[in-house]
């Protein structure tokens, strides 16, 4: 049992030992990195485990060190000490190609500015994940089709990301995220380039398919209205997680 | 997949991909272009070569002309008794024709024809001696008539004075001379196979054969033939003796010249020349191309005072317009090319790179999403491979217009080589109404007094089309998509994934 500071003064004790419902096991998370002369402290010691369906939200100031954990969750980045698993597989030593295929399974990421591929239409985007599945073309087109629907894009199969609006950007990059039915999201201020209305479209989007499909969603975001909305609350300012 | 993504990429990137094709295609149709007409002038080269030695002479073995001794050299001298000529009016016609090996040339002993049959992988030989025919013509008043008995001159009747002179061409004592020569090749009649009797082919009448070793028989060339109106069973003057014409003959090659104007039997040259037992020069045929360099070698170690040249080493004897566009196809073009290809390559390279740079968040946001690093690289290098080949192929195109484009305009060039010592081309004719002036349409030039004449030939240049340019062009499009590809893959593999991410606070 590791014991974190609350911001509110009291003491929030989170077990970090894996049990069969934990997805993810930080111990002494540690990521530090030289800036000029300076060398950064991203994260510190950070012990945090986050159970399989839980919907976590992150919030905190920016430089706070919100990236630099998503980035790990993700298996994009690896620690300076310390170690991080999904589920039974340690990943921070783990060799970059099986990392790949674990992204590529397991994890859905959607970014703040979408990222989607400009010159390809919402189906070919939508595609992309499955490609390094190794999904037939017949079966990937199908499956992206199935996806882009569950986010009310099929009549938007076609059309290039120039040609839609933020929202249904983000809705492509929630369907390709989903495509390969992970068992992670990992959202990085999923409506931050959106409006209100489009905001809450998004996240019932988002919390419907958690809830149906039971996949584990950790959102970063500086919205407290999009934070609200998760089961569970972090803090990360100065490379240290609290919990609120 | 990934024909679908290179698809659309290189179709909504336009630009760059239209400025790689368009480096690139200009880059391969300079390449093309060059190669090609290398390749044609090349051939015209050889074509030259072959006028003077023949189809098939891999080596052709020569002596370097020595500096003349004193007393020796400056051309055939015409020496005429007192007496010599006739005399009819008070004119005095003189007429002597030499056979003589041209002035600069150099003669070695023919021993060495058997010296250079006795080494290996030599499969054919010719000797051949190559001589100028000299023919002086002159008129000249009689100067016995224009004599008193006293040795003075004759006086005039009535005043007593000098009587003015009297004969000659003008009928008032002046004189006039013309000089008349051309080419006389003597060869083995019975060693068509190598030699320049290999590059000729029989107009009419009948070649020189085994037989005719020894006989005063000679063929001419037949444009020869026509310029000094002789047919077959005239007869010709060379060095004073009279020669039965059996037959004319061509270059096989419409564009050349045939290497002399008069071909006999060696040992006749050999004796009416006083070049008993001496030959100017051998053709030599190795068993195989492979065979060449080691001949020539061997013969060399055998034959150490001699010029022994392979036709590589002859096409740079070859002078005029020819030699000028070798030599700018061979540096300018070579360097224009490399220059252009290089700048090509490094367009296709530095705009790759500058892609991979401007699509980081893309390539993170797939290696985010699971795409590995042998994925990413390959759309890379796929997306670069493409744009080489559209480069390759409007290049190709651009190459085989320009080609064309030469071939229809199909630039003349001439060129010139000299069987002997002593080069020149003078297209003029020699001073003293020598005959055989024109140096176009293969018709040979010939100097003056004896020196060794230069077979002139003009070509129109025709730049070949041949698959090995268009294997190179592929080549070159592919290497310089793989290249560009290669260093815009090796940046997208050192891409971080967590890139994709930066935006996040």
């Amino acid at each position: 049992m590791t014991g974190i500071a609350s911001p509110a003064g009291g003491v929030h004790r989170i077990d970090t030992r894996p049990t069969e419902d934990t997805m993810y096991t930080l111990t002494k998370l540690t990521k530090t990195y030289r800036q000029g002369d300076r060398t950064v402290h991203a994260l510190k010691n950070v012990d945090l485990s986050i159970g399989a369906g839980e919907h976590v939200a992150i919030q905190g100031p920016t430089g706070g060190g919100k990236t630099t954990l998503l980035q790990m969750l993700g298996g994009l980045d690896r620690p300076t000490s310390g170690t991080i698993s999904i589920g039974e597989d340690e990943i921070s030593k783990m060799p970059d190609a099986k990392l790949a295929k674990i992204r590529a399974k397991e994890i859905g990421f959607v970014f703040q500015n979408f990222n989607l591929i400009p010159t390809l239409t919402a189906q070919e985007n939508v595609e992309t994940a499955l490609e390094p599945l190794g999904v037939p073309g017949a079966q990937r087109a199908e499956r992206a089709a199935a996806a882009l629907a569950a986010v009310g894009l099929a009549d938007r199969a076609a059309h290039l990301p120039s040609e839609l609006s933020g929202g249904q950007q983000q809705r492509v990059a929630i369907a390709r995220a989903l495509v390969k039915e992970p068992e992670v999201l990992l959202a990085d201020e999923p409506t931050g380039a959106l409006d209100e209305e489009t905001r809450d479209e998004i996240l019932e989007i988002l919390e419907g398919i958690r809830r149906e499909r039971g996949l584990t969603l950790v959102v970063v975001t500086h919205d407290s209205a999009v934070a609200r909305r998760a089961e569970r609350r972090l803090h990360l300012a100065a490379g240290t997680v609290t919990e609120r | 997949m990934f024909f679908t993504y290179l698809r659309r990429e290189l179709a909504g990137r336009r630009r760059q991909t239209a400025i790689i094709a368009i480096g690139m295609a200009l880059a391969i149709a300079l390449v093309i272009i060059v190669d090609s007409v290398a390749s044609g002038v090349k051939a015209a080269q050889a074509s030259v070569l072959e006028s003077v030695y023949g189809v098939g002479t891999d080596i052709t073995v020569a002596q370097s002309p020595t500096p003349p001794g004193e007393g020796e050299g400056g051309g055939p001298r015409f020496e005429f008794d007192a007496g010599a000529g006739t005399t009819a009016d008070g004119t005095t016609e003189l007429s002597q024709s030499r056979l003589s090996a041209g002035f600069g040339s150099s003669t070695f002993d023919e021993s060495a024809l058997e010296t250079v049959q006795g080494i290996d992988s030599v499969a054919a030989t010719a000797a051949t001696l190559s001589l100028t025919n000299t023919t002086f013509n002159g008129e000249m008043p009689d100067f016995a008539q224009m004599q008193g008995s006293d040795g003075g001159p004759v006086a005039e009747e009535g005043t007593g004075q000098a009587a003015p002179p009297q004969g000659g061409p003008d009928g008032a004592g002046g004189s006039a001379f013309d000089v008349d020569s051309f080419s006389v090749l003597g060869l083995d009649p019975a060693a068509d196979a190598v030699g320049p009797l290999s590059a000729v082919s029989l107009t009419d009448g009948r070649a020189l054969d085994e037989g005719d070793t020894g006989e005063h028989v000679a063929v001419l060339d037949a444009d020869y033939a026509t310029s000094a109106e002789l047919t077959i069973g005239d007869t010709l003057d060379l060095g004073g003796t009279e020669f039965e014409i059996v037959g004319t003959v061509t270059a096989n090659d419409a564009d050349s010249a045939s290497a002399s104007n008069v071909y006999i039997p060696l040992d006749v040259a050999q004796t009416l020349s006083g070049e008993a037992g001496m030959i100017s020069s051998i053709s030599v045929q190795a068993a195989s191309s492979t065979d060449i360099s080691q001949v020539q070698a061997d013969i060399e170690a055998a034959l150490p005072d001699a010029t022994v040249s392979t036709q590589e080493e002859l096409a740079s004897s070859v002078s005029g317009s020819l030699a000028t566009a070798s030599s700018l196809v061979a540096n300018l073009g070579l360097w224009l090319s490399l220059a252009v290809l290089v700048a090509a390559f490094l367009i296709a390279i530095l705009f790759t790179v500058s892609g991979v740079t401007r699509r980081t968040r893309e390539f993170g946001t797939l290696k985010a999403i699971g795409w590995s690093n042998r994925r990413v690289v390959g759309q890379v290098a796929g997306e670069s491979l493409v744009q080489g080949l559209i480069g390759g192929a409007a290049g190709v195109a651009i190459g085989l217009l320009g080609i064309a484009v030469i071939n229809l305009i199909a630039p003349t060039l001439s060129g010139s080589a000299s069987s002997g010592g002593f080069e020149m081309a003078d297209p003029g004719g020699g001073p003293g109404g020598a005959t055989g002036g024109e140096a176009t349409g293969g018709v040979r030039a010939f100097g003056p007094m004896g020196q060794t004449a230069a077979a002139t030939t003009e070509i129109a240049l025709n730049a070949p089309v041949t698959v090995s340019v268009i294997a190179i062009a592929v080549g070159i499009a592919v290497l310089g998509g793989l290249l560009a590809g290669a260093i815009g893959g090796w940046r997208a593999a050192r891409l971080r994934p967590a890139e994709a991410l930066r935006s996040v606070g």
